[in-house]
């Protein structure tokens, strides 16, 4: 099936993905179109495709990962890729390497792909434009994370079959959230009603512009909506800086079942990932008939193989090379 | 247990007649009388005469009958110094003054900064107090001003607004948050407006006369620096803020311009701010020291001024009770703090006798005004509110004399001064929590 596609058309035509903000809406159902085959793949025994074999890739971390690294590490290898993780933010961060050296030291290794995360927004795109493969943004700072966001459109579109007209509440620290950002970009780009809920000290101030419906009551904001997005509060904003403290943000802003039930009854319920329990969660919810978080998970590991596919079709010596 | 005054005796009925009806929330200046049920205000005005009344009928005499008055800043020792002051004592204060509501601040020990206390403080008031008390809850833990209390839930818990109390909050990124925080909670912020680093080794206001005494002085700047910062942090968040008393005129017009620009601002005053100044201060009364300091005679004129032009809205006692051992002190040693329940509505009253400010103003400031901008019931006479009311005797001149003052300290500033008019009876939830002995 693959085989037959391959020669028409390329899925994008970037080989860089920095983030949604680049990705029209075909580009966007071209990849999630890629991804539900990488979805049937992945639920076979013979997992393994040929795709990325003699391709290089690296996951080049400089903020510590579980989950989006190793889902990038099987994307990779399920496509025949040889794969490298660095974690640099012990190492040569402390040694004093600017992020630039890291760069061009790996790519005179000649990777085809590099899979960057960093905690400063920004820094993969500098990253792109010193080296010689493909990037891929696995997470910039406060910025962008764009293959959560298509993993979540993923979510959702295969569960409701569509994205255009759904009410989306996306919950919680929205102010320092990449994941936030680019799920805002790519739901309102393929026509999804965006809304953000949370307390005032975790949005940004001028979240007016940014064209979504903004709450700071969860009741108000879920109510009659789609899909409840829940976001991870990082620990050190919690004890009175952002938000008084767990109790209180639980009380206020957690999803349990009585918030819940503002949204519609067949809503469903995600969370990148990793949750607090408790906190902006309750477990009841988490792990409740509605909750599609596993599944996320799923789509994660198509998702990124959909992107390592499409992007190494336009390197050289790709099917779509120039 | 001792009984719960705050409460209605179930089926009581209460007629007060043949008095003057003053009520600031309609404007109400008639003859008249007020007709009480289970607690609540049933009828006001000429209708009620004494044929309504009956053995609980009180004759007013045409004495004055107001709204009891709330207080928005009070300080108590409880829990913590309880030698200074209880609720109980407070409220036995408040009831002798014609204060029938009060906040008490969370400077405790431990502070006010948990749902528990709040609780803790609601049920203490319920069970010994003759008034109404509403705690206010402190804005950051344990008064550090570093981190932000919970205040949605201090809320729910019945926390009437957040303050740090004596304390500033002086941290612009903290309090940036708290004010977008407390938007969301629709919770009032209070604060007293003082720039810590320049008020530090202060202990009165700087100036001619401190110069003279030797000792260190706070300038008027350093409240108006603070304000004018918080004013620019109220338009970027959109908060409620209440500037707790301002003392100085420039602080006076920050507020103005503030208010004509449409912010949600308030403010309020001490009374100790409107009736005295700088010199009264003489030969080192320590009870003459309190924070914000005594300013200059201008000062005091522009803050009468703001009262009766409706630029501050409330007048508050800053009852701060200290024991001797705190005033007794040479001066830059003393606590600041001053004695204010027993003595907020006759130094009110002075005002009004003055011709200063109109009778009716005046009450304004210290009725419904504080009512309103805590959300709470009292503060007027009309009929579905809780029965909260004062007789005055408008004219009795009497002397201030430390041993008849309710409250468990006597550090009055007004010591020895002479007023004109006092609360006769005053009546909390339809019951008779205070009448003056007229024999003495």
């Amino acid at each position: 099936m693959n085989a037959e596609n391959r020669r028409s058309e390329p899925i994008v035509a970037q080989t860089h993905l920095l983030g949604i903000e680049a990705l029209s809406p075909r580009d966007i159902s071209a990849l999630l179109d890629l991804s539900d085959t990488y979805v049937e793949l992945n639920r076979q025994i013979d997992k393994k495709q040929s795709n990325l074999r003699g391709r290089t890739q690296i996951n080049l971390f400089f903020e510590a990962s579980t989950r989006t690294q190793s889902s990038f590490e099987l994307a990779g290898k399920r496509l025949g890729a040889d794969v490298m993780n660095m974690s640099v933010s012990a190492s040569s961060v402390k040694k004093g390497e600017t992020v630039l050296d890291t760069a061009m030291t790996l790519n005179a290794m000649h990777p085809d792909l590099l899979i960057v995360r960093h905690h400063m927004a920004g820094a993969v795109e500098l990253l792109s434009q010193k080296v010689n493969c493909s990037v891929i943004n696995a997470g910039d700072g406060s910025h962008e994370h764009p293959t959560q966001a298509l993993l979540d459109a993923l979510t959702i579109r295969r569960r409701k079959g569509r994205l255009q007209g759904l009410i989306v509440a996306i919950c919680g620290d929205i102010l320092h959230s990449r994941v936030a950002r680019s799920n805002i970009l790519l739901l309102q780009a393929m026509g999804a009603r965006v809304r953000i809920v949370a307390p005032s000290t975790l949005l940004p101030s001028a979240a007016g512009k940014l064209g979504v419906e903004v709450f700071t009551n969860m009741a108000e904001g879920l109510a009659g909506c789609d899909i409840v997005m829940m976001l991870r509060l990082q620990q050190e904003r919690m004890n009175g800086s952002f938000v008084p403290s767990t109790r209180e943000y639980f009380h206020f802003f957690g999803l349990d079942e009585a918030k819940l039930a503002y949204a519609k009854p067949d809503a469903l319920v995600m969370h990148p990932g990793p949750m607090n329990r408790g906190i902006e969660i309750d477990s009841m919810v988490a792990d409740g008939m509605r909750s599609v978080i596993h599944e996320q998970v799923e789509m994660g590991v198509a998702v990124r193989m959909a992107v390592l596919d499409a992007l190494s079709r336009n390197l050289p010596g790709g099917d779509n090379a120039p | 247990m001792t009984p719960t005054h705050t409460q209605p005796v179930d089926g009581q009925r209460r007629v007060l007649y043949n008095a003057r009806l003053i009520d600031a929330s309609d404007g109400r200046d008639e003859i008249g009388g007020v007709l009480i049920e289970d607690g609540v205000i049933r009828e006001v005005g000429p209708t009620v005469t004494a044929d309504a009344a009956n053995a609980n009928g009180i004759d007013c005499s045409g004495r004055v009958v107001i709204p009891g008055l709330v207080d928005m800043r009070v300080f108590t020792g409880e829990p913590g110094n309880e030698h200074r002051e209880t609720l109980a004592t407070a409220s036995e204060a408040a009831a002798a003054g014609g204060v029938t509501t009060f906040c008490c601040m969370p400077d405790t020990d431990p502070v006010i900064d948990d749902i528990a206390l709040v609780d803790f403080i609601r049920r203490r008031a319920r069970d010994t107090a003759l008034v109404r008390v509403h705690p206010m809850a402190a804005l950051t833990k344990g008064l550090a001003g570093t981190e932000m209390t919970e205040f949605g839930l201090l809320s729910e818990a019945g926390a009437v607004a957040v303050t740090d109390g004596r304390n500033c909050v002086a941290d612009a990124l903290l309090l940036r948050r708290a004010m977008s925080y407390a938007k969301d909670c629709d919770v009032l912020i209070v604060q007293h407006t003082q720039e810590p680093s320049l008020a530090e080794h202060g202990v009165m206001n700087e100036g001619e006369v401190s110069m003279r005494l030797g000792l260190p002085g706070m300038p008027s700047a350093a409240e108006v620096i603070l304000l004018e910062r918080d004013l620019r942090l109220v338009e970027l968040t959109g908060a409620k803020y209440h500037a707790a008393h301002i003392s100085c005129l420039p602080a006076l017009n920050a507020v103005r311009r503030a208010k004509d620009k449409g912010l949600p601002v308030t403010c309020g005053v001490s009374i100790n701010n409107l009736t005295l100044n700088e010199n009264d201060i003489g030969p080192y009364r320590t009870f003459l020291k309190v924070s914000p300091p005594l300013r200059t005679e201008d000062d005091r004129r522009a803050m009468v001024e703001g009262i009766a032009d409706g630029s501050i809205d409330v007048i508050v006692s800053d009852h701060d009770p200290q024991d001797p051992d705190t005033k007794r002190r040479p001066f830059a040693e003393a606590a600041f703090g001053a004695n204010g329940l027993d003595t907020l509505l006759p130094a009110a009253l002075r005002l009004a006798h003055n011709g200063d400010v109109p009778l009716i103003r005046v009450l304004e400031c210290v009725t419904v005004a504080p009512a309103r901008l805590l959300h709470l019931d009292g503060g007027t006479l009309q009929p579905g509110r809780p029965a909260d009311m004062v007789i005055v005797d408008l004219n009795l001149p009497w002397v201030v004399t430390p041993e008849e003052l309710k409250s468990k300290s006597k550090n009055t500033p007004f010591e020895d001064r002479q007023f004109e008019g006092r609360a006769d009876i005053t009546i909390v939830a339809g019951r008779i929590v205070h009448r003056r002995d007229r024999t003495g």
